[in-house]
């Protein structure tokens, strides 16, 4: 089943750090909920793992994530897809855009995604609310990790 | 009548075990050594297989073997079948396309099994699983049938264009059109017929054994039609000679038709059988069930009724797109045709209908007979359209139905139906009657003071239960007759063993059957065991389903019990020392013309086997007779249904507040157990028109896979029903039955959404009428709502 969520998160950094750790894999892999390995292969591609709990349905995703459309330090687009095992999959995208606003960045998202197997039979009543929380501790925490520097 | 004896509500012999929880059901049976099966099921509606690496699952603790499609074809397994042969307008047979037990090279739904692990323990077996690895190469899906045939859609099986099976037709084209373009008023109607997930309470289960000294199979499964199975998975699978194969369905929780049809995990379970030379059983669970067992309905239809201006029925015609899912399974290519079109004349006398049929395949689950099988869509399609017509020319509803009721029978219908016996005035005139339809407007009335719109709804249906006789059966396609069998045996203490071919799973076979036997016989109910469920003990039978086992089964063993009775009077004869001619049977005794001689039943069936009193070249010793019964005709009972409902206009939400069916079976055999199938069935039907659908989004994921999102009624959902009887006893077989278990859910949904849109004023309402799709309605129909 197909998913959309938009949202922006004003950042107190300029765009070109925002931008740079928006491409740290590191500051990633702190910052997404459950990720337990990202992994660079290349400037634009990497390896992840991560656990996603959506309803009863828990499951420790495995995929490949892809930087594309590198606009820095405007944005870029962010897509991967995973394999759940028998929970499912999950594949999507977020278009990421970067504009100067107060002094900081504000940071916009467009976020699609499709889900299927036993996380849609079963988690797809979950799946907004869940991934919408996802989304927000993703951004707590990208916002605490900018602000730190 | 007597108190066990036909016409009696005798309590149910079965239901002592099934309420303490001793039954004997499938996932109950254990065999020494036993395995798990655990299905590694695709997550994608359609996709290519390009490979499946099952080495990590294999390293997994408990993991006897993990089998995929490829070894299913090495060892050449043949593909699961359909049995019923449909020919397109254009003469070219149905494309029936490969469904092999293990999907190999492509994946068509959500669900197809890819490999099996074997295991020690259920555990075990669900762990290896997510180990087995299979890489696919995603494909575009196809879900909703009135796009599968569109320019461009995926195809989903190679050689068959436009995903199209058949498109078949049924009545006369010619004389249709002629009779619309006379007509004074024609009604018109979009309908879809919304697609159901079964849901029987007991899961599908499988258990396979294999015996390496004698070569045999065993098969204990939850199926509705043992002898069929193992007919199917000898002859069609080729998984061994029918008689290396033996199955049995012990008790079964539940099938509604899902659990007629042989699936892919049965025949899996008996190749990994042999395969691990151990038992391997595999037990559905209830989100394997949503997306793995045959679903119901799924009809897109466009419906015309023509009428004169005295609102008698000239014509009517339809076009069907039906959704098959993505493989054929065993009967389903007989159910939007031969099981929904031929019943298209409704209770009327229609003199010109013409029905085109397109069966399509899509990325779905596959669907097939689901209680009613063709018969609820064909019924909601001429209730919808008669109602309709009616509200547009002003006409009463019931009034409108009388002017085209049926009045003489033998009645010819134009799409193959000879109706044989029926009193559908009787029906009407009873049901209006306990619906107290005459305090209908002041009950309106009421409502509305209390923020209500109260609303009536009829359904005056007709079924065809029975499927007979084998010849015209075959005739239309059928790849097998549709006769049964019982077999009479007397013991030497006088009790009886009948074994039948149909099988139980909630009719209480073991009840009525009884009762048939304890009437005729005159011998105590106690006295009776019903086997049935095992091709070990009963010859050959063709299984439950289409309310078939009172009109063709217990025929069967009316004409065994002619049987038994003609060579008892002959055993009584030598026993009294009387002429064979001058002995009568009555109430369990055998008397002598004209004399106080006398004997009772289990003198006569010890004689019988202790062969004292005759010689062997007199006559043979025993006492036990088969029978093959085959019907002259398909039963048709009818009736009438009123629902009664208040639809909340500021929220949509439709209460049922009373319900009236009054229903013709034919003769009663326990009205108890009918009016529990007349509830059952009803509920069934209201749970299709309220609550009930299976969604597929656009990619092919089923969004409705669990209780939380797929509705089921429950018991606050449901008005007490009024039940009412009519009789007219069928002259197709002896004892007059017609056949009850699928009435409730053929009448009610269409009776329920014309309760509905008489309630707010808009046929613009499609199942299932969610307080949602309701509350939309009325707001599209503001302006007559408004006042």
């Amino acid at each position: 089943m197909a998913m959309v969520m938009t949202g922006e998160v004003q950042l107190p950094a300029s765009r070109e750090v925002v931008y740079a750790k928006l491409n740290d894999a590191e500051v990633l892999k702190a910052c997404i909920p459950g990720c337990e390995e990202l992994n660079k292969i290349s400037d634009t591609e990497l390896q992840a793992a991560a656990v996603v709990k959506i309803g009863p349905v828990k499951a420790r995703f495995k995929g490949k994530v892809n930087l594309t459309d590198l606009n820095p330090p405007n944005g870029y687009r962010i897509s991967g897809e995973g394999e759940g095992g028998v929970a499912g999959f999950a594949k999507g995208g977020a278009t990421v855009a970067l504009t100067e606003k107060d002094g900081g960045t504000l940071l916009t998202y467009n976020v699609e995604a499709q889900i299927g197997g036993k996380l849609a039979q079963l988690g797809q009543r979950l799946v907004n609310g869940a991934a919408k929380k996802i989304a927000d501790d993703f951004f707590k925490n990208f916002a605490a990790a900018v602000a730190a520097g | 009548m007597s108190a066990t004896g036909i016409g009696a509500a005798v309590r149910r012999k079965e239901d002592f075990r099934f309420v303490t929880g001793s039954g004997q059901y499938t996932d109950d049976v254990v065999r020494p050594g036993e395995t798990r099966a655990v299905f590694v099921r695709s997550p994608h509606a359609h996709a290519k297989i390009k490979s499946i690496d099952v080495g990590a699952a294999r390293k997994m603790p408990g993991v006897v073997d993990v089998l995929t499609g490829a070894q299913l074809a090495t060892d050449k397994i043949g593909n699961l079948i359909c049995g019923w042969m449909i020919h397109s307008k254009d003469g070219s047979p149905m494309k029936m396309a490969p469904h092999p037990a293990l999907a190999a090279a492509k994946v068509n739904c959500v669900g197809d099994a890819v490999a099996v692990v074997i295991a020690e323990t259920y555990e075990q077996g669900r762990d290896a699983a997510e180990k087995v690895k299979v890489d696919y190469d995603v494909l575009t899906a196809v879900v909703d049938p009135a796009k599968a045939q569109a320019p461009g859609a995926p195809q989903i099986h190679a050689d068959i264009a436009n995903n199209t099976i058949y498109q078949w037709h049924l009545g006369d084209a010619k004389a249709t059109a002629a009779a619309f373009a006379a007509a004074a008023h024609v009604t018109k109607l979009d309908i879809v017929n919304n697609r159901l997930v079964p849901n029987a309470m007991e899961p599908r289960a499988a258990l396979a054994e294999y015996d390496v000294g004698t070569d045999n199979l065993t098969l204990w499964n939850t199926s509705q039609n043992p002898h069929v199975a193992r007919l199917v998975i000898a002859a069609f699978v080729g998984m061994a000679p029918e008689h290396k194969l033996r199955v049995i369905a012990p008790d079964v929780g539940g099938g509604f038709g899902s659990k007629i049809f042989i699936y892919p995990e049965e025949v899996v379970c008996l190749w990994a059988a042999r395969k691990v030379r151990r038992p391997v059983k595999w037990t559905c669970d209830r989100s394997e069930a949503f997306l793995t067992d045959c679903h119901g309905r799924d009809h897109v239809t466009h419906a015309e009724l023509a009428l004169d201006a005295q609102g008698k029925i000239l014509a009517l015609r339809a076009k069907t797109i039906a959704n098959l899912g993505a493989y054929m399974s065993t009967f389903s290519s007989s159910v939007p045709t031969y099981l929904y079109a031929t019943l298209l004349s409704g209770q009327y006398d229609i003199p010109s209908i013409y029905c085109e049929v397109d069966a399509v395949y899509t990325n779905t689950a596959p669907v097939d007979a689901y209680r009613g099988a063709g018969r609820p869509e064909a019924t909601f399609v001429v209730e919808r359209l008669v109602e309709v017509a009616a509200r547009q020319m002003k006409i009463e509803p019931a009034d409108l139905r009388k002017r085209n009721f049926i009045k003489t029978f033998p009645h010819q219908t134009p799409v193959i139906m000879a109706y044989d016996a029926g009193d559908y005035h009787a029906s009407l005139k009873k049901a209006l009657e306990i619906a107290d339809v005459k305090g209908f407007a002041k009950r309106k009335r009421d409502a509305v003071r209390h923020g209500k719109l109260r609303g009536l709804g009829f359904s005056t249906y007709i079924e065809a239960c029975g499927i007979a006789p084998s010849q015209a059966v075959g005739s239309l396609g059928a790849g097998v007759g549709l006769w049964e069998s019982a077999e009479v045996r007397v013991n030497p203490t006088g009790s009886v063993e009948v074994l039948t071919g149909c099988h139980a799973h909630g009719q209480g076979h073991e009840t009525t059957f009884a009762q048939l036997v304890s009437e005729r016989l005159g011998i105590p109910f106690e006295n009776i065991s019903i086997v049935h469920g095992d091709t070990d003990k009963v010859q050959f039978g063709m299984g439950t389903y289409g309310s078939r086992s009172a009109a063709v089964g217990m025929s069967a063993i009316v004409k065994a019990l002619d049987k038994v009775e003609a060579k008892a009077k002959k055993v009584a004869a030598h026993l009294l020392e009387a002429a064979e001619g001058d002995i009568e049977f009555k109430d369990g005794k055998f008397t002598v013309a004209g004399t106080d001689k006398q004997a009772a039943w289990g003198d006569v069936a010890l004689n019988a086997y202790i062969a004292h009193k005759f010689t062997g070249q007199e006559l043979e010793p025993g006492l036990k007779e088969t029978s093959f019964y085959d019907p002259t005709n398909f039963t048709f009972p009818a009736g009438c249904h009123i629902c009664e409902v208040e639809v909340d206009i500021d929220t949509g939400k439709t209460d049922i507040v009373n319900w009236t069916a009054v229903d013709d079976f034919g003769t009663i055999i326990n009205p108890m157990i009918v009016e529990g199938q007349v509830h059952g069935g009803i509920a069934q039907g209201i749970g299709q028109a309220l609550l009930e659908g299976a969604v597929y989004d656009k990619s092919g994921q089923l969004v409705t896979g669990s209780m939380m999102d797929y509705t089921m009624p429950r018991a606050h959902d449901l008005p007490s029903f009024h039940v009412g009887m009519t009789e007219t006893k069928s002259p197709s077989n002896p004892l007059g039955v017609k056949g009850c278990g699928e009435a409730g859910a053929i009448a009610a949904p269409a009776a329920v959404i014309n309760a509905i849109t008489d309630a707010i004023g808009t046929e613009d309402l499609a199942m299932p009428a969610t307080a949602n799709a309701v509350w939309s309605a009325l707001k599209r129909a503001t302006p007559r709502q408004a006042a």
